[in-house]
């Protein structure tokens, strides 16, 4: 239903995956050289897929997000690899270039995106703003109620300014403006970590109704992990600017074969079930603009191995599952998998 | 697991009880007076040697609870006893400065929670300054690399000369803590400890709280939002709703059998990813209102499943519903009675 | 304080501005050594041009004008540095006291700086030093002062309302410091920064000043600075004349000055307040 037409090389929607990214590479220069925030990260994103990226701080997460919007500045930079959407390839395209993509058919909720509404506008008027600034042919204002309703907050609070609606209602008001084209892929950035727990479930599970409804495909990015278990068809999870692991999320969650995501599992006290003592994971993550040879998470893991420590290992495929670990690599005698 | 509390012959003191605390803030401008609730009637107690838990949103009142309890505010009504003294009648320095090394605080965020021109031995130092006179300036340093292994940062002498900005947010989190025992004291205010820091390192800050409490005895007011990390670390738990405590208890008896239907809410809400989605009834869209100058009634009426008109016009107060458990809800029915609402659970291991 | 050293070094403003500093510091310290001779020697070598053995030429009155540049040096950086120094001591004083008192304090404190901000400052300070009958360089410092202090108040006040909640200053007092303390060990350490770049905004307005009531006759003109060279220059008619470099050079010598304190502060704001430091451009490889 999107009103502009973009020149497609040779996709086919039901046959080719909606976003490829391949070895996308993101340096930050910095006093001491650069440092490598996104290496070599590569998944593929299918038609109305929901794809949970989970990770702590600084390991890469909201860096490949912007990566991929090409929302990235100095002195943060793509310097390798490619994110090829509906058969075009966004990394290197100019922004007038860009322009005939985003919002259509890419748009973005930000983190404390209720923030980034301009306090002196009405909703209705920021609305209007977009529309226009992407030359929507049809009605501005029904089209405005109309994405009022998807995300459930009256259309009446189109002639309301920011600061006269909750923190959940601006929210939502900003997943209203992402919708307004109906884009194929909409990319979130922890959108619900400024909420209240309630608050929270209840966008979550609008968010998921509403992906259910249109059919886009969402790329969820956050540091909880509970918060997508429920959500998200399949789940990556970063650590140290790479992939540890990336599989569906039941199978993660069930089965976590990357030490990280067990730790991480491990992590979340239990509000039922025995009162069990719990250690989390001890240590920082690892400087990215000198990281360590080898496995990056190999000083914080309760199964290191002396082969960790020198080279890094690669992606090996498990049961439908990618894991960054040597205990996974072939050849290696299966490790008795600790169920969650 | 617990201390045990010590019994005085007579009356049993807890170490800090607050009676029908209140604190109204004055908002708008010169022409239209109005007052914000951020606290009503609050009756807290926390014993010697527990962790008592204090869980609500964003505007509950949690924080505004801390910073009565560390007398960064004084109450508009009502009073704080600590020792069974009045902090009213602390008039003098010497007895405030007396309080306060009793009942030091622990923020919420580790990134400005420190000041960075300093290093880090600085707070704690002046903490030992201010606390302990009968130090010298050697002893001040040793005690100070004491707080550091206590805490869990050693080598000691190596961190007392870092910069705060050399350091992560769960280390920078562990400086509070040891600035907090620099005293001696006998309660740690937390607010918020662990909320910004990544999940693998809370665990590790939780585990230092209990381990305080089993070993040196120090009660902890722990203020979160997540009730998990408070079944984790606390004996106690009390849920406030817009300024007022709603449900009170020990929290396994509390998490068992909610009363409250806001604690029900909350418990519904915790993301647990080894149990399936628990259906929110009626998908709860409200939000914690803004409490100024309120009307009679419970604030928690508008987004209550099981409201009556009793609700509207009545302010529900807190009664007995189970052993030392208490919830302020017309509804809902003591222990013995059935038909108690609770949430789906599964079987204890 | 290793931090701010180094971001000095490597800001090319900060350097630029403090190689000029450091060549006017020099003549102020030993003008005897670079050039000797007295500035108010009288000669009969009369508007000279520049020659081997006056190498700036002479003024109407047969005086070498490379070495009253050399001597003037002195004067100048004795006002820029004071008035600055003093300016900057109230605007800390009253800036971060508003700030910090809050209520009313704040309210009176930043009235009376609003008033002190909007009176037009060279008419004031016209009025102050011509109401003083001996002109001295004292009298021209007060005058500075009492004009100079109010836009750093104003943006002192700024940072250290956007500092006050911070939470290691709440942390101070809960820890129970006393309020002196946390105003002075806790929050203006963190605001040398701005401090530094206030003061060079403080000698950098001085100077200018200074210079414009000696233009005018109101400095005490029998001192030899830029200023009253300038003055002298003017009430001579040394353009007209020929005097060219008579009349160029002292103010060349003021613009130079008070660039060098414009860079250097300008550095300051840059180490200050990471926002405005330039981005590093990446080095695209791919």
């Amino acid at each position: 239903m999107s009103p502009l037409d973009v020149t497609d090389l040779g996709y086919e929607p039901d046959r080719d995956p909606l976003l490829q990214v391949s070895e996308l590479t993101v340096e930050y220069a910095t006093a001491r050289g650069s440092a490598l925030a996104v290496d070599r990260v590569s998944f593929t994103l299918r038609r109305g897929e929901f794809l949970g990226i989970v990770g702590e701080s600084g390991c890469g997460k909201s860096t490949l997000l912007f990566g991929i919007a090409q929302l990235l500045s100095a002195p943060a930079g793509i310097t390798g690899g490619s994110a090829v959407f509906k058969g075009r390839n966004l990394v290197g395209l100019t922004e007038r270039q860009l322009q005939s993509v985003r919002w259509s058919q890419i748009s973005v909720v930000m983190q404390s995106a209720m923030n980034a509404l301009n306090p002196v506008k009405t909703i209705g008027a920021q609305f209007r703003d977009v529309l226009r600034a992407h030359h929507y042919a049809a009605d501005h204002a029904a089209r405005s109620r109309e994405v009022m309703e998807l995300v459930g907050v009256d259309p009446v609070h189109l002639n309301s300014y920011p600061h006269q609606l909750s923190g959940g209602m601006r929210q939502r008001s900003m997943i209203a403006m992402a919708l307004l084209f109906s884009p194929d892929l909409i990319i979130m950035d922890e959108p619900t970590s400024a909420l209240d727990v309630v608050a929270q479930r209840s966008l979550m599970v609008q968010i998921k109704e509403l992906q259910r409804e249109l059919g886009f495909a969402i790329i969820f990015v956050t540091h909880d992990m509970s918060l997508v278990s429920h959500f998200s068809d399949r789940l990556i999870v970063m650590y140290g600017g790479q992939i540890a692991e990336l599989g569906a999320t039941r199978t993660v969650f069930d089965t976590p074969r990357h030490p990280y995501s067990a730790g991480l599992l491990d992590a979340f006290p239990s509000i039922r079930g025995p009162r069990l003592p719990l250690l989390g994971i001890p240590g920082t993550p690892p400087d990215l603009s000198d990281p360590p040879p080898g496995c990056r998470f190999a000083a914080r893991c309760p199964q290191v191995m002396p082969a960790c420590t020198e080279s890094g290992p690669e992606l090996y495929s498990v049961d439908q599952v990618l894991v960054r670990c040597l205990l996974h690599a072939p050849g290696q005698v299966s490790h008795q998998e600790v169920p969650a | 697991m617990n201390a045990q509390p010590t019994t005085a012959p007579g009356a049993e003191e807890p170490l800090l009880r607050t009676a029908a605390l209140t604190r109204h803030f004055q908002i708008g401008g010169i022409f239209s007076k109005r007052t914000l609730h951020a606290v009503d009637d609050a009756d807290l107690t926390i014993g010697r040697g527990e962790i008592v838990a204090l869980a609500g949103e964003s505007g509950s009142g949690k924080s505004t609870i801390a910073r009565l309890l560390a007398m960064v505010y004084t109450p508009t009504s009502g009073e704080i006893f600590f020792e069974g003294r009045p902090l009213s009648r602390l008039r003098s320095r010497k007895d405030q400065l007396a309080y306060r090394s009793q009942a030091p605080m622990v923020f919420q965020d580790p990134f400005s929670s420190i000041n960075p021109v300093y290093r880090i031995s600085h707070g704690i130092l002046r903490s030992l300054v201010l606390h302990r006179p009968e130090l010298d300036a050697a002893q001040r340093t040793a005690e100070a690399e004491r707080l550091l292994t206590v805490v869990g940062l050693t080598p000691a002498a190596a961190y007392m000369n870092k910069y705060p900005y050399e350091m992560s947010g769960g280390q920078r989190q562990r400086v509070g803590f040891a600035q907090a025992l620099a005293s001696n004291p006998k309660l740690i205010i937390a607010d918020e400890p662990v909320s910004m820091l990544d999940v693998s390192i809370r665990i590790g800050l939780l585990n230092l709280m209990t381990e305080l409490r089993d070993q040196a005895g120090v009660s902890f007011l722990y203020i979160t939002h997540d009730l998990a990390s408070a079944r984790y670390a606390a004996d106690r738990l009390v849920v406030m709703y817009a300024g007022t405590i709603v449900e009170h208890g020990p929290i396994e008896d509390i998490l068992a059998r909610p009363k409250h239907p806001y604690t029900q809410l909350l418990l519904a809400t915790v993301p647990d990813p080894r149990a399936p989605l628990a259906d929110l009834a009626g998908a709860d869209r409200g939000e914690p209102p803004k409490v100024v100058d309120p009307r009679p009634g419970c604030r928690f009426r508008a987004r209550c499943p099981v409201a009556v008109d009793e609700c509207a016009t009545v302010t529900p107060l807190l009664r007995d519903l189970g052993p030392r458990h208490l919830a302020a809800c017309h509804v809902t029915q003591p222990d013995t009675a059935p038909g108690t609402t609770a949430p789906p659970q599964r079987e204890h291991a | 304080m290793t931090n701010l050293l180094r971001a000095i070094r490597h800001n090319g403003k900060a350097a630029a501005g403090l190689f000029i500093l450091l060549l006017f510091l020099l003549m102020a310290l030993v003008p005897g050594l670079i050039a000797p001779g007295d500035p108010a020697r009288i000669t009969p070598d009369t508007s000279l041009g520049i020659s081997g053995q006056h190498i700036l030429g002479t003024t109407a009155f047969g005086q070498d004008i490379w070495v009253q540049v050399v001597h003037g040096a002195r004067p100048a950086l004795l006002i820029a540095v004071v008035s600055g120094l003093f300016a900057t001591v109230l605007s800390v004083l009253i800036g971060v006291s508003a700030a910090y008192l809050g209520g009313v304090w704040d309210d009176v404190l930043n009235l009376f700086t609003d008033v002190v901000l909007v009176i037009p400052t060279l008419p004031l300070v016209v009025v102050i030093a011509g109401y003083f009958a001996h002109h001295s360089i004292s009298v021209m410092i007060i005058a500075l002062v009492v004009t100079g202090w109010s836009y750093g108040a104003r943006q002192l006040r700024s940072q250290a309302l956007s500092l006050r909640n911070r939470d290691f200053l709440e942390a101070a007092k809960v820890r129970g410091e006393r309020r002196s303390y946390i105003i002075v060990f806790e929050l203006l350490p963190n605001m040398t920064s701005l401090i530094v770049a206030n003061f060079l905004g403080a000698a950098l307005y001085s100077i200018l000043t200074a210079s414009g009531l000696e233009f005018l006759g109101l400095g005490d003109v029998n001192t030899y600075d830029w200023g009253t060279m300038l003055y002298w220059a003017q009430n001579q008619s040394a353009l007209q004349t020929g005097g060219y470099v008579w009349a160029a050079v002292p103010g060349l010598c003021i613009a130079l000055l008070g660039t060098a304190f414009a860079l250097l502060n300008n550095a300051f704001d840059e180490i200050s307040n990471p926002a405005l430091r330039p981005v590093r451009r990446l080095r695209v490889a791919a």
